[in-house]
């Protein structure tokens, strides 16, 4: 039987990913680790995200060094079991620059996966389109003062067997900056016009925090539009917010001040680059973008307390709903996904802040993959698993 | 967004906010240029190196202002259209020209709001070339930004990109104080993804363009470029640099440095200006004076010598710091056996 070698190359997370730097080597020459195991983190402009094992081995050879850049599909190690000889790894190391494309790891799409502007209404939104067109289409709702690169490690994950829409909210990202009222019932509402210049019937609503609460809004305003809502730490089922994180994080001008707010976002302080900081912060500084956030927060949370109850949207099981919270959420806590009702699955993570979606994303992504695929059968899973 | 040259992200600053606000004037020589005549040309110049090119076809005679082959008359104007409401953009071309209109800008523009007590607003921008390395000889190719940085009531900007150039000039045309912007010559086709929406980058707030546990380094201008490089040479040998880019001299974001060189515990400067009195030995001088407990080597800077900016290419190459000259400096103070046999 041939040894098996499996190549590690440079993951693509996001279409718009082109190349990334190994900021460190996590797994020693050596080390058995296996699938999932964490090997490298992996620095992007956007996020440092671990780099974890496609396959259980040995690592036996780092190709690439730490502080390398590379495109992404370059090999940047090499996985085998511990008897495979090193004169086969050197030569599959010598062949694999022969004959594998730069984009093998590209997933295949219908759309270049680049955003582009649509109008809506008076607004100007930065959507991203891809996926396939069977399905009913998937759309992702960001959070307060987040934008689409806050789904780069779902949207593409997700859009395998269906259209899944990113986009930034009024206010946000590359989007136009009047916010209107900046309340709840607003915001749903440009959420509501979207799908309908999009064409989209009936879309199953991700939403984040903010971006939660918005698809709750648009449930109750909107039922026809909301095929099953997937919730990630959303906002509307409880009274406090940190009220010193959403004034830093609207307020800060320094790089110091702003990975400090972002710190706040994540268990793991370490996600949070010096590009991740320096994005936020060019967000920030666009015009109009800093008083559009000052609008939303009066709006929705001021002194930092929650306007909108929607708990009364859930209680009527008006769509399929599932709820995901980081434990060590430092924003909205996790004590607001208690006394939810019975038939609404919530999947708690140990060791999570506020954004399960990148620290979390497998399980959150193999999660509402599964959901989508036929909602009323999960929650009957689900609820056999209360059960059991 | 798209990628912009650093002459565009400068040139759609000043658009964007022309058309803002309409008290948003330019002055220089040859800033629209070389129109009229019987070929009936227009606006062919665009200022010396084409950076101004397109903004008297948009915005005409009465806000794009030709002016004659005399700093001091229309530096003094500028001041003065300034204080009295008006938000010039005046072009020095070559900074080395300040000679010919230091009164205007150090005695007058940078002192009226003290000299009125507080009721005189000067929210006048200076834009000039600065910067060696462009083979334009000693009479064009000055770091003058020491210079300014000594006075106060100036504010000095030197962006170090396409980015942090359309965002600083959008900030020093809103700030209501005289702002020296200073442009590196060599950098006008350097280019990056700049947003087309208008910014604005606040000043005083240093830019931390990499981050490494061993050495920090501080760059001003085109100088944040090579340390960036030298930075990620040295990460491949194991050694760390967090490079900061202060953006602007005065104000000095002093609290970024200290706080990095208290957990690095070591500090290169690079600076192109002169090295007697330049920004290397004012921000040295404040390490020594404020962070001196944690320093773990002597503080190094990479500076040229002191001496005009030679014509001849070889010799201008030797003069100007670079990426190998701050890597040598990075590791003349991370490996104490090198040291020794230095």
């Amino acid at each position: 039987m041939p040894n098996t070698i499996t190549a590690l190359t440079m993951p693509k997370f996001g279409l718009a990913m082109t190349e990334g730097k190994l900021a460190s080597w996590t797994a020693k020459v050596g080390q058995s680790v296996q699938q999932g195991d964490e090997l490298a983190d992996i620095e992007t402009t956007k996020i440092t995200s671990s780099y974890e094992s496609p396959a259980a081995g040995v690592l036996r050879k780092q190709v690439a060094q730490a502080g390398e850049t590379l495109p992404v599909g370059a090999l940047i190690g090499v996985l085998a079991d511990a008897d495979t000889p090193d004169v086969d790894i050197e030569a599959f190391i010598k062949n694999f620059h022969a004959d594998t494309p730069a984009d093998a790891t590209a997933t295949p799409e219908a759309n270049s996966g680049e955003p582009k502007l649509v109008t809506v209404g008076e607004h100007t939104l930065n959507v991203r389109d891809v996926g396939t067109q069977a399905g009913t289409p998937l759309v992702l709702v960001h959070g307060f003062g987040g934008d689409i690169s806050n789904w780069l490690l779902t949207q593409d994950a997700l859009a395998a067997d269906r259209r899944v829409i990113a986009f930034d909210l009024p206010g946000h990202g590359a989007s136009s900056k009047n916010v209107g009222t900046g309340t709840l019932t607003f915001l749903a509402g440009v959420v509501s016009d979207l799908l309908q210049t999009l064409k989209i019937e009936k879309a199953h609503i991700v939403g984040h925090s903010l971006g939660g609460g918005i698809a709750l809004t648009l449930l109750r305003d909107h039922p026809d539009q909301v095929a099953s809502l997937n919730l990630l730490a959303p906002a509307g089922l409880g009274k406090d917010v940190n009220a010193d994180f959403i004034s830093a994080f609207v307020e800060s001008e320094s790089s110091r001040d702003m990975k400090a707010v972002l710190q706040m976002l994540v268990y793991n302080k370490a996600l949070v680059g010096r590009r991740m900081v320096d994005a936020v912060l060019r967000a920030r500084r666009l015009d109009g973008a800093r008083d559009a956030l000052r609008v939303i927060a009066k709006a929705c949370f001021p002194n930092g307390h929650q306007v909108d109850d929607l708990r009364p949207v859930l209680a009527g099981g008006a769509a399929p709903t599932q709820i995901f919270w980081g434990k060590e959420d430092e924003i909205l806590s996790v004590s607001n996904a208690s006394g939810l009702p019975q038939m609404i699955p919530v999947k708690v993570f140990e060791e999570t802040g506020h954004l399960p979606q990148l620290e979390r994303a497998t399980d959150v992504n193999t999660a509402i993959a599964t959901f989508v695929k036929d909602p009323e059968a999960a929650l009957s899973m689900a609820r056999m698993d209360a059960t059991a | 967004m798209a990628k912009k040259s650093f002459r565009q992200a400068i040139n759609e600053a000043l658009r964007q906010e022309m058309r803002r606000d309409p008290r948003v004037i330019l002055m220089g020589e040859d800033i629209a240029g070389g129109r009229g005549g019987s070929a009936g040309i227009t606006d062919a110049w665009g200022g010396v190196l084409g950076v101004t090119k397109g903004l008297w076809e948009e915005f005409g005679d009465d806000r794009v202002l030709d002016t004659p082959i005399s700093e001091a008359s229309y530096i003094g104007a500028a001041a003065g259209a300034a204080a009295t409401g008006l938000r010039p953009v005046a072009e020095l071309m070559f900074v080395d020209f300040v000679g010919c209109c230091l009164d205007q800008i150090m005695n007058q523009a940078a002192k009226f709001r003290y000299m009125f007590g507080g009721k005189a607003t000067t929210p006048l921008v200076i834009r000039a070339m600065y910067g060696g390395g462009f083979s334009a000889a000693a009479q064009h190719s000055q770091a003058l930004y020491p210079l300014f940085t000594h006075i106060p009531g100036l504010k000095v900007v030197i962006p170090s990109s396409p980015y942090e150039a359309k965002g600083l000039l959008i900030e020093a045309i809103r700030d209501n104080d005289p702002v020296i912007f200073l442009e590196n010559k060599v950098m006008y086709d350097d280019e990056e993804d700049v947003p087309d929406e208008a910014y604005a980058i606040p000043f005083g707030e240093a830019n931390v363009t990499r981050e490494g546990d061993d050495v920090t380094i501080v760059a001003i201008g085109r100088m944040v470029n090579m340390a960036n490089a030298a930075a990620d040479e040295l990460e491949k040998q194991g050694i760390g640099c967090t490079v900061i880019d202060p953006r602007t001299t005065s104000p000095l974001d002093e609290e970024t440095i200290l706080e990095s060189v208290s957990e690095t515990g070591r500090l290169v400067v690079v600076d192109e200006a002169s090295p007697r009195c330049n920004m290397a030995c004012d921000i040295s001088a404040l390490v020594a004076e404020k962070a001196f407990f944690s320093l773990k080597a002597p503080i190094r800077r990479v500076v040229p010598p002191h001496t005009p900016v030679p014509f001849s290419t070889p010799l201008e190459k030797l003069y100007m710091p670079d990426a190998t000259k701050i890597a040598a400096a990075v590791r003349s103070i991370t490996s104490s056996q090198k040291q020794k046999v230095a």
